[in-house]
């Protein structure tokens, strides 16, 4: 797990997956503006915005190889998360649960499901309605990171909240 | 009746009358036991079938590349032939296959009816027996002259090895196609050597693990077509498709029972939890089989019905477990050092293949039922999902390299591993019954 950890935190890779948004090491150097992402300054983000929540927010949070527990970091995504949905409460939320390749079909769209329902609860725990959500898994059908190593595997292994329905 | 890909086959089999010169008790005759840990290729010398034009050579190289496909049979250059076949209904000089150490000889001949069908007839000889070990005739419409040709290499690895063929049977898969984060997947259908390929979905919606009916028109299916993933049913000809079942999660992992009347399948829980449950097709009433908090999935019935082999994570990590059809008796059966899952229960009954994870491998393998006598059979960086031959001798799976999946065969020494052509990358196989 160190070893992952480290290639998560490796600056290189926050470079590489930056435009992803990455918070997976929120508590050290987090790019929290479109600036710091490589994003055109110009196009700041509109509070409240679907592009703030992604930017400024954190629209996703990151397992450990096999797990469905939300780490330390993720919570403090999820927390973040939380607050903005609970002030922005026209959008309907899908969770997305995803898993890395290093495991099979089936079992991973049933893990996927399970990180999508471990966020939705965290999220439910921190004031969202439960009505305002639905998750969906992906099992590994949808990754992020294409490589054959670990540092791509752990940015797979995610759960994405997505907005939707927000109100006109 | 025997309606699978229309136009359909007539095939009518007749033995062809033996014309040994010399007979010899019947266990004289040149055979393989595959039951054996290591068994030499047998030389067999596959000669072109007389008539038809071109049909009579391709005949011949299907039969040949399905035998050598094996691993059971190792068939002779024909630049070594040294007799050519004239006639393929007389008895050759036998002298001259076996100068070139050719055990077994096939000859042949296509041609066309007076309807058009085609009529193809083949006999196999014993050569140092000197006698012909079994010859029959098939009559088939163009559309058909492959099955032909594997219906014949069928009846020529039954005779030889005493086991059923597997030649004449289908694969469905899932056809991959574009960037690994933005893949194609379409559902697909070709012979089992990776001929004749037929696109059942178009690729809009993500489609995964298809798997065939008893009876071969239909397969089960799960796809995101709706939004939320579900298991669907499709008739191979028509194309008519059905959600099977109306349940309020993602349904997954789905399978017919050997009767073809339930289709079982995972359903994820409201707490992200996965259990199994049975559908009856007909009265569509369900039954729950597992009722855990963890995830429960890739359930697999016996051939005979009685039982459910299946992946749980309830003792903290995927393993494999049986239990009755009804849910009783729930037994943990995998204890190796790993990660198990998918387990596929053998059309014979006798064994379950398996993907274990270990040591930063994917491995397939098979155990007995009971989870001894475990033995891997291909370990690679990223391979998984085993479907069983109908003759349960062969397994097909999916292997990840450069780029994307493609299918692989081995057989159940481990030691005859066959790549599967496909145009694009292609994953999630499972294998026909024979077809009829």
């Amino acid at each position: 797990m160190g070893r992952i950890a480290a290639l998560t935190r490796n600056p290189a890779m926050i470079a590489l997956v930056a435009a992803l948004a990455i918070t997976g090491c929120a508590s050290k150097k987090t790019p929290n503006n479109a600036a710091d992402l490589g994003l055109n300054g110009a196009g700041a983000a509109t509070p409240g915005s679907a592009q703030d929540f992604t930017v400024n927010i954190g629209d996703r949070i990151f397992f450990d190889t096999d797990s469905t527990s939300i780490r330390a970091d993720a919570q403090t995504t999820l927390a973040r998360q939380a607050q903005w949905l609970n002030q922005y409460k026209q959008y309907a939320i899908v969770v997305e649960g995803h898993a890395d390749e290093r495991g099979t079909r089936e079992y991973n769209l049933a893990l996927g499901a399970r990180r999508a329902a471990a966020t939705r609860d965290f999220l439910v725990s921190k004031g969202v309605a439960s009505s305002r959500l639905k998750t969906i898994s992906y099992g590994k059908e949808r990754p992020v990171a294409v490589c054959d190593d670990i540092s791509c595997w752990s940015q797979n292994r995610r759960a994405v909240t997505t907005l939707s329905g927000a109100g006109s | 009746m025997r309606s699978f890909l229309k136009p359909l086959l007539t095939i009518a089999a007749m033995a062809l009358g033996m014309t040994a010169v010399v007979p010899m008790p019947a266990w004289a005759l040149v055979e393989l036991n595959v039951n054996k840990g290591n068994v030499e290729p047998l030389p067999i010398a596959i000669t072109d079938f007389q008539g038809g034009d071109a049909l009579g050579a391709q005949i011949s190289q299907i039969v040949s590349a399905d035998l050598k496909r094996s691993g059971l049979f190792a068939p002779i250059d024909k630049s070594a032939f040294i007799e050519k076949i004239a006639n393929p209904d007389a008895t050759p000089r036998f002298d001259d296959w076996k100068v070139i150490n050719a055990q077994a000889l096939v000859t042949g001949s296509v041609s066309k009816e007076a309807d058009g069908r085609i009529r193809a007839q083949y006999r196999l000889w014993d050569t140092f027996a000197g006698q012909q070990m079994s010859g029959e005739q098939f009559f088939a419409n163009d559309a058909n002259q492959r099955r032909v040709a594997h219906i014949i290499a069928d009846a020529i690895y039954e005779r030889i090895t005493g086991e059923k063929g597997y030649f004449d049977t289908r694969v469905v898969f899932i056809d991959e196609s574009g960037a690994k984060n933005a893949r194609k997947k379409r559902l697909a259908i070709m012979d089992q050597d990776g001929a004749n390929i037929r696109y059942l979905s178009d690729g809009r919606s993500i489609v995964l693990t298809p798997r065939f009916s008893p009876n071969r028109q239909e397969i089960t299916y799960m796809s995101y077509e709706s939004g939320q993933p579900r298991v669907y049913l499709l008739q191979i000809e028509t194309g008519q498709r059905e959600l099977v079942g109306n349940f309020p999660g993602m349904t997954f992992a789905p399978r017919f029972s050997p009767d073809g009347q339930k289709v079982i399948m995972s359903l994820l829980r409201d707490d992200g939890n996965s259990n199994i449950f049975a559908m009856d097709l007909r009265s569509r009433s369900t039954t729950r089989l597992t009722n855990s908090t963890a995830i429960d999935t890739s359930p697999s019935y016996s051939p005979d019905g009685s039982k459910v082999v299946f992946t749980s994570d309830r003792g903290g990590r995927a393993q494999i477990y049986v239990m009755g059809a009804d849910g009783s008796g729930q037994t943990r059966i995998s204890f190796g050092d790993g990660v198990y899952s998918t387990p596929v229960w053998s059309p014979r009954g006798d064994l379950i293949a398996f993907t274990k994870q270990t040591g930063g491998e994917f491995q397939i393998g098979v155990m007995k039922t009971d989870g001894s006598g475990e033995r891997i059979l291909s370990s690679g960086f990223q391979q998984e999902g085993p479907t069983w031959a109908p003759n349960g001798r062969v397994l097909m799976f999916f292997r990840d390299s450069a780029g994307g999946p493609k299918l692989v065969s081995v057989d159940l020494t481990g030691r005859n591993e066959q790549p599967i052509p496909t145009a694009n990358f292609a994953s999630d196989p499972a294998w026909s019954p024979l077809l009829e």
